[in-house]
């Protein structure tokens, strides 16, 4: 899909294009400020800013029910906010896709990051999301759009864990 | 200062309520707001929950922004709707012209056994919906405000949000499906955005 060193946020941004999502949920993430941008400056696709990330969950899935596509994307620590808010969708029969740049993990300085972003993948488990991590920033474009594809066509709940290793961990001023 | 018990009956007030609603989409938070919308006559138009407390306004505000051109109104109680406070200022960030609220406020968690709730005292959510960028907020306290409301939800301007205070009565049981596969299904289809 792209090449090595190629600029994830943009193979995400196409992908998403290339699915009629016109709608993106957002409490921010530094990890995601790129795709944010692009959002941001696309007239054809709504940018709707959270509160708390299970707002998200209910946003999509009232989206879906009326006819049109959205996602979520979130920093790890988002995720254990939206437990008993996946259960909605999930009882709808209505898709899901989240995605989630991952925080408590690769080279991690905060410690207390590291409880939810270590329990995000399980927790989410727990909840009928089907998990697809990724590791290295060329596979991530493909890695969402066939979660995507998942999420829409079958209509089920489907995270996209984008791996700190990609975005790099957040330096505190510590270099 | 002493106040005056809420007085509204909820059943009565709603199924007249509903009769100005013309083709406006109702989507309805968990417990009690759904049995009433259900008890009121049952519509494909009508997006019945039975949990997902918090939701019930990120969910009509998905509806809205995906239906520009309906009208959608979330009804929900007053626990419910203090779960999701944040929600409001979502959709006071997004403006959208089309959503309506209408908080059911009987300031008990009636479908747990009456437990005080947060509107019982100084909490005012009408309050909060008009400083976090709604166009308009109503209260109402008498059951013959139905017209008046009617006009308020469907035709009004939005987003805006109405809050009736409710009297806690001992209503008979009046269940929708349940399945949400199958409430997703005719909901969809009557929108015309699945095949039937």
């Amino acid at each position: 899909m792209s090449s090595p060193g190629s600029n994830w946020s943009l193979d995400i941004f196409r992908a998403i294009e290339a699915r009629n999502i016109t709608l993106v949920c957002t409490v921010p993430d530094g990890g995601l400020t790129n795709l944010l941008d692009l959002i941001a400056a696309d007239e054809k696709i709504r940018l709707v800013t959270l509160s708390t990330e299970e707002e998200g969950i209910g946003i999509a899935t009232g989206c879906w029910l009326g006819g049109r596509r959205a996602i979520i994307a979130m920093q790890s620590s988002g995720v254990g906010n939206c437990i008993n808010a996946l259960g909605l969708p999930l009882a709808y029969r209505a898709p899901c896709l989240m995605l989630v740049t991952m925080r408590g993990q690769w080279a991690e300085f905060n410690p207390w990051q590291v409880p939810m972003g270590q329990a995000a993948k399980p927790a989410l488990e727990a909840m009928g999301v089907r998990c697809f991590p990724v590791e290295r920033p060329e596979e991530v474009g493909e890695t969402f759009a066939a979660a995507a594809d998942l999420a829409f066509n079958s209509r089920t709940s489907a995270a996209v864990l984008v791996s700190q290793r990609i975005i790099g961990a957040k330096g505190f001023g510590q270099k | 200062m002493t106040v005056a018990p809420n007085k509204i009956a909820r059943r009565a007030f709603i199924a007249e309520l509903l009769r100005h609603r013309g083709e406006a989409l109702i989507a309805t938070g968990l417990g009690s707001a759904t049995w009433d919308c259900f008890a009121a006559g049952d519509s494909p138009e009508f997006l019945y929950s039975w949990g997902g407390m918090g939701l019930a306004v990120p969910t009509a505000l998905g509806l809205a922004l995906a239906q520009p051109d309906r009208r959608v109104l979330a009804i929900t109680g007053d626990g419910e709707m203090m779960m999701g406070l944040g929600s409001l200022a979502v959709v006071g960030d997004q403006g959208p012209k089309n959503l309506a609220v209408l908080v059911l406020d009987n300031e008990t968690f009636g479908e747990t056994g009456r437990q005080r709730g947060l509107t019982a005292g100084r909490v005012d959510i009408a309050a909060v919906a008009m400083a976090v960028g709604f166009s308009d907020v109503m209260t109402v306290t008498e059951q013959g405000a139905t017209a008046a409301l009617g006009h308020f939800l469907f035709a009004r301007p939005g987003p805006v949000l109405a809050v009736a205070k409710i009297a806690i009565t001992e209503d008979p049981w009046a269940l929708p499906e349940k399945d949400g596969a199958t409430l997703a299904h005719r909901f969809r289809t009557s929108l015309g955005v699945e095949k039937a």
